[in-house]
């Protein structure tokens, strides 16, 4: 430092020797609160608050039960989402890096899922089932387990080969694929696929996870994210339900995905790594902040762009000072 | 005497931060903008998210799906939140364009800064606790996030249970915490002269 910003610091850090006036702040502190108080009742009565009523596995198998079945055949088959996803819940996948870090693998899974036991299997044998059910269910458990995967594997191509319509699925070497399908289309359009997902068998519970990734494997939830204009691509980090503002201090990170290379997931490796990039970016930018003060450049912003003129305006009239060139 | 941790802590408490200085009723005659009234405003918000906060965990995180007074104190939460978020942002951009950091109170701004980072995880696990349609959407979208760099296996947000308890004990103390700290720093620091109030002597002086 030289000698004028050693002398300046210094100047900065005493004790204020200068004019004083009286300041009362306990009756500020109590104007503002009262303040804050009231027009956040004012908004409240005018305006109340987003609270949508959750979706619930009924609401999906009733209204587009087609794809709640196609759903549940990609849980047996392994091909759904969830099935597919890696780290935190199987091994599937690698998931995301940055670079070499491979941070998603590297924690392993930690909060294991298997689709087709927890999703499908375990859910439908607590009910009491119909015989055809019963008998299928009978039957998946007493096989070996390449004879579930080849099966459960065939009826899901033969239902991507036509595109998602059941109604031209060809016979074939399905086994209990499709009756136990159906037994969890029928479970779910009852209402107890939920509880059930849930519960898997206990009493107290507190983990939605199971739920959670189970419907956002179907195009139920996605289609309602879309209907409200929440998703990612559009800003909808940044929204709620209904006219009410969402989390808007997330603006910075929903940027970046709206922009190239991270809203592009066939560029590599940036597009195909969004998340894990984005990030890293955030933690990058949010240790930023924390150390604008010496940060070159942006630390001395406020002496080239002299908005602290108007701040304290009174003050350099009062006293006369004049602005001074760094 | 002196020598005891109890007495030490006292007499450097004394030092720093005496009573006059915590409640202090003059100022610099430089503190005389709207800008100052911001910091006080957050503080206010914050009291006022934590209040209703309160009475929202004593009735659980259901009442306000079915009752008429559970609805308008969720409202009352809601809008505290948004009101906070909005005086802590003019607040940080103040103490930016003030350079607020000079002489010793580079602290001042990291807690200052850490406070907004710990409110933005506040703010999000409870988007998460709303137990409605917008906190499974914020669920299944925001969990990839989270496992794509690691934090997922630990950090759940599908899981309700481990975010309503951080969104009500751990979130709140830490920043509740953060706060506390960042306005006795203000208190012992006294409020940063302006930029340039030092005297011409001073500014021009040359090695
Ligand atoms: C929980 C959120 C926060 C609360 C409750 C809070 C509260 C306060 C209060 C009451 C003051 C003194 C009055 C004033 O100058 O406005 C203050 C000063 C200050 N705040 Fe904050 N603040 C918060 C967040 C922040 C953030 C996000 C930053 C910047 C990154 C920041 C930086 C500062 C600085 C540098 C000062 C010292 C100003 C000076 O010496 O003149 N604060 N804060």
């Amino acid at each position: 430092m030289s000698v004028n910003k050693e002398l300046k610091h210094e100047f900065d850090a005493a004790p204020w020797k200068g004019k004083t006036k009286r300041y009362d702040f306990i009756k500020e502190g109590v104007i503002a609160l009262v303040f804050v108080m009231v027009l956040t009742i004012g908004l409240s009565v005018l305006m109340g608050s987003p609270d949508e009523k959750p979706l619930t596995f009924k609401g999906w198998a009733v209204s587009n039960s087609d794809n709640f079945y196609v759903t549940a055949v990609q849980e047996l088959a392994g091909t759904s989402g969830t099935a597919t996803y890696g780290a935190p819940y199987n091994k599937a996948s690698d998931g995301l890096n940055i670079g070499p870090l491979w941070l998603q693998k590297w924690v392993g899974v930690t909060r294991p899922i298997d689709s087709v036991n927890d999703f499908v299997i375990n859910p439908l044998s607590t009910q009491v089932l119909s015989s055809d059910i019963a008998s299928a269910l009978a039957t998946w458990n007493a096989a070996a387990d390449a004879q579930k995967q080849a099966w459960a594997t065939a009826y899901d191509d033969a239902i991507t080969k036509v595109e998602g319509k059941l109604s031209s699925v060809p016979a074939g070497a399905y086994g209990p694929v499709p009756a136990l399908a159906k037994g969890l289309t029928d479970m779910a359009k009852a209402g107890a696929l939920d509880a059930a997902l849930l519960s898997q068998g206990g009493f107290f519970q507190t983990d939605n996870t199971k739920q959670i990734l189970f419907f956002g494997d179907g195009a139920y939830l996605d289609d309602a994210g879309t209907a409200a204009n929440l998703q990612g691509g559009t800003w909808g980090m940044m929204n709620e339900t209904g006219r009410y503002p969402g989390q808007a201090w997330l603006w910075l990170y929903s940027f970046w995905y709206q922009i190239p290379p991270f809203n592009n997931e066939e560029s590599k490796p940036i597009g195909a790594n969004a998340d894990a990039y984005i990030m890293a970016l955030m933690g990058v930018l949010s240790l930023g902040l924390i150390l604008i003060p010496v940060i070159p450049g942006v630390k001395s912003l406020p002496y080239k762009i002299p908005i602290h003129r108007g701040i304290w305006r009174q003050y350099y009239e009062a006293q006369g000072i004049k602005r001074r060139k760094k | 005497m002196s020598d005891m941790w109890t007495t030490k802590l006292r007499n450097k408490w004394q030092k720093n931060l005496p009573i006059e200085k915590l409640l202090p009723d003059d100022q610099p005659a430089y503190v005389a903008s709207w800008i100052y009234v911001f910091g006080v405003l957050t503080l206010s918000a914050l009291g006022v998210i934590i209040f209703s906060g309160i009475i929202l965990a004593f009735e659980g995180p259901a009442w306000y799906h079915t009752s008429g007074a559970g609805k308008f104190v969720n409202s009352l939460h809601f809008w505290s939140v948004q009101l906070f978020f909005v005086f802590m942002v003019i607040h940080l951009w103040g103490k930016f364009w003030m350079a607020a950091w000079r002489g010793n109170r580079l602290a001042t701004w990291v807690t200052g800064a850490v406070a907004f980072i710990a409110s933005i995880a506040t703010a999000f696990t409870g988007y998460l606790v709303q137990t409605n349609f917008d906190s499974q959407w914020i669920s299944f979208e925001a969990k990839d996030g989270f496992n794509s760099v690691g934090v997922g296996a630990w950090f759940t947000v599908t899981n309700l249970g481990q975010m309503l308890l951080l969104h009500v004990a751990f979130l709140p103390l830490i920043l509740g915490a953060i706060t506390v700290v960042h306005v006795l720093m203000v208190r012992k620091r006294g409020v940063v002269p302006p930029i340039d109030a030092e005297p011409i002597s001073l500014s021009e002086a040359k090695r």
